[in-house]
């Protein structure tokens, strides 16, 4: 992996703060944008745009090419057995919503338990907790170990024993910095009959990601986590279950019949799940992110994130009074922490005044992170255009941040 | 800058705060949230024939909204309630605006954060958890 070549195909790092250059380091929250992807929604939007599926002219034929190319380019970035099982969404969060929604209300009933983990974004949280209080189901929780070093997976293998009827986790949480064992999780729940949602935001784009692999019946991704546009996202999912979940939303394209007199009839998936105008010109700038990190190659983007958050880990474990969530050595190049004494939210603006972006909070995790006992903390994650330097700068500013509040 | 932010005042307050701590039989109180960054602040208030006879606040937040609560805790207190809460309403604006003549000049130094968009509500929160609290009797 070429980092030069890498940092000249982004734009945003010419950009300058207080005279500083700009250190990028909230790539969790939302990475930045190559100029193939940029050029390729505006080329998109001068000569290709016209609505999808509808149009019997030029201009929507080549807007339907793009949009279908965009969903065969993520089938085949998660190994799905047919394009038709990905199903765009405004992002993970309308993916879990869509789910929770429609296989979540025809599925669930009075006592029956949805499986999260105490590690889940509120993404992955707060629809289940919602979809159970409707449907008179229970949320249960695999526990994190202490420092949220790991999930207690003894106690996932019990939990899943009690044949709960899903288990939705998340791949790579976003606060700490380790990767969950899909692969086992879904086996076991396989072995138990249970249906499997994996929360994928933080691994696709950033890591190789197989669904089949894998071996989960569900899995939500972002676009704007991995170098595409905000406003799009998918659901991908085994095509016999997205064949028997009802829609979730209605409107054009998602309908076969409709009339005045009688219910419609609706389409196959993923159409089914898709109504209204969807995301076109993002769908033709995620298919452009996803060859640029496929190009790239994504083992080599992950070990390159995880390489700079080891790095910056092992550096500021030397600050005295600063502690790091998550296991020892990093399996994902995110990286959260507090300071004692030292506030995150004056860390984050401290950082700002010298060009470092920092996230500061609670990470959209507020249970996890009250179990870890900081309701705010820093994190800093690391993407494909990151450097040696970056951390340097992240270690000096933090040095700079305690000596001046402490 | 960050000096025209955390002016050393701020800072004193900020990493030894006056009034923290539990109040003892406090008879109003309430708790404020910033879900932007994660603050938490409790305020507890001793009322005696309509006077704030008794201030203090606790929680995790940030320098500026500490150094914000520990200054005005020292502010409101002999205040009657009607004027506590007067003063919360011309201190958002001076948070919002900048420095103005309806906020004592000890205050003043807190205007600085109106530069910052996105501090203000640090500055604000310990005065919106006081009038809060100022309408929340302890049952």
């Amino acid at each position: 992996m070429d980092i030069i070549k890498i940092r000249e195909q982004f734009p945003f790092l010419r950009e300058k703060v207080n005279g500083h250059p700009l250190v990028y380091l909230d790539n969790a929250a939302s990475t930045q944008k190559p100029d193939r992807v940029i050029c390729r929604m505006s080329r998109f939007l001068e000569s290709e745009y016209a609505n999808v599926h509808r149009g019997i002219h030029l201009l929507s034929e080549r807007a339907t090419a793009a949009y279908e190319g965009a969903r065969d380019g993520l089938a085949r970035l998660l190994n799905a057995a047919r394009p038709e099982e990905v199903a765009f969404t405004r992002g993970t969060t309308e993916a879990v919503n869509l789910l929770a929604n429609s296989w979540g209300r025809a599925n669930l009933g009075p006592g029956d338990v949805i499986l999260l983990t105490e590690m889940e974004h509120h993404s992955n949280l707060l629809p289940w907790m919602h979809i159970a209080k409707e449907t008179g189901a229970r949320v249960d929780f695999v526990p994190v170990l202490e420092n949220g070093a790991a999930l207690d997976f003894d106690a996932a293998r019990h939990l899943l024993q009690k044949r709960p009827k899903l288990f939705a986790f998340v791949h790579v949480p976003n606060t700490l910095g380790l990767e969950n064992p899909v692969k086992d999780l879904c086996l076991l729940a396989r072995e138990a009959g249970v249906t499997t949602f994996v929360d994928g935001a933080q691994s696709v784009g950033h890591q190789p990601v197989d669904v089949r692999d894998l071996g989960c019946d569900f899995l939500a991704c972002s676009s704007h986590k991995m170098c595409g546009p905000s406003g799009i996202g998918a659901l991908w999912g085994r095509m016999e279950l997205l064949s028997a979940m009802p829609p979730w939303q209605y409107g054009g394209e998602m309908v076969d019949r409709a009339y005045f007199d009688r219910p419609a009839t609706f389409r196959e998936p993923p159409a089914r799940f898709e109504a209204g105008t969807p995301p076109i010109v993002e769908a033709a700038g995620w298919a452009e992110a996803i060859r640029f990190l496929t190009e790239t190659g994504l083992e080599d983007i992950r070990e390159h994130s995880v390489a700079l958050a080891n790095l910056a880990a092992t550096q500021l474990r030397e600050i005295d009074g600063l502690r790091i969530f998550g296991p020892d050595v990093r399996q994902a190049g995110i990286l959260a922490f507090s300071i004692e004494g030292v506030h995150a939210h004056d860390v984050a603006f401290f950082a700002n005044e010298r060009g470092l972006a920092l996230r500061a909070g609670h990470h959209c995790a507020q249970p996890l992170m009250r179990k870890l006992g900081s309701p705010s903390s820093s994190r800093a994650s690391f993407s494909l255009y990151n450097t040696e330097q970056d951390v340097e700068s992240l270690v000096g500013i933090l040095r700079e941040a305690v000596a001046f509040f402490r | 800058m960050d000096n025209e932010l955390y002016q050393a005042v701020l800072l004193q307050h900020s990493k030894k705060p006056r009034n923290f701590g539990r109040l003892e039989n406090p008879t109003h109180a309430a708790d404020g949230h910033n879900a932007l960054c994660g603050d938490e602040i409790s305020v507890a208030l001793r009322i005696e024939d309509g006077t704030v006879a008794e201030a203090k606040f606790s929680g995790s937040a940030c320098a500026i909204c500490t150094a914000s609560a520990s200054m005005m805790t020292g502010e409101v207190k002999g205040l009657t309630c009607k004027a506590a809460e007067l003063m919360a309403g011309n201190f958002r604006l001076l948070a919002k605006d900048g420095p103005g003549p309806d906020v004592p000049e000890r205050l003043q130094v807190l205007g600085g954060v109106h530069q910052f968009p996105q501090r203000v509500k640090c500055a604000v929160l310990p005065w919106e958890t006081l009038v809060s609290a100022l309408n929340s009797p302890v049952a």
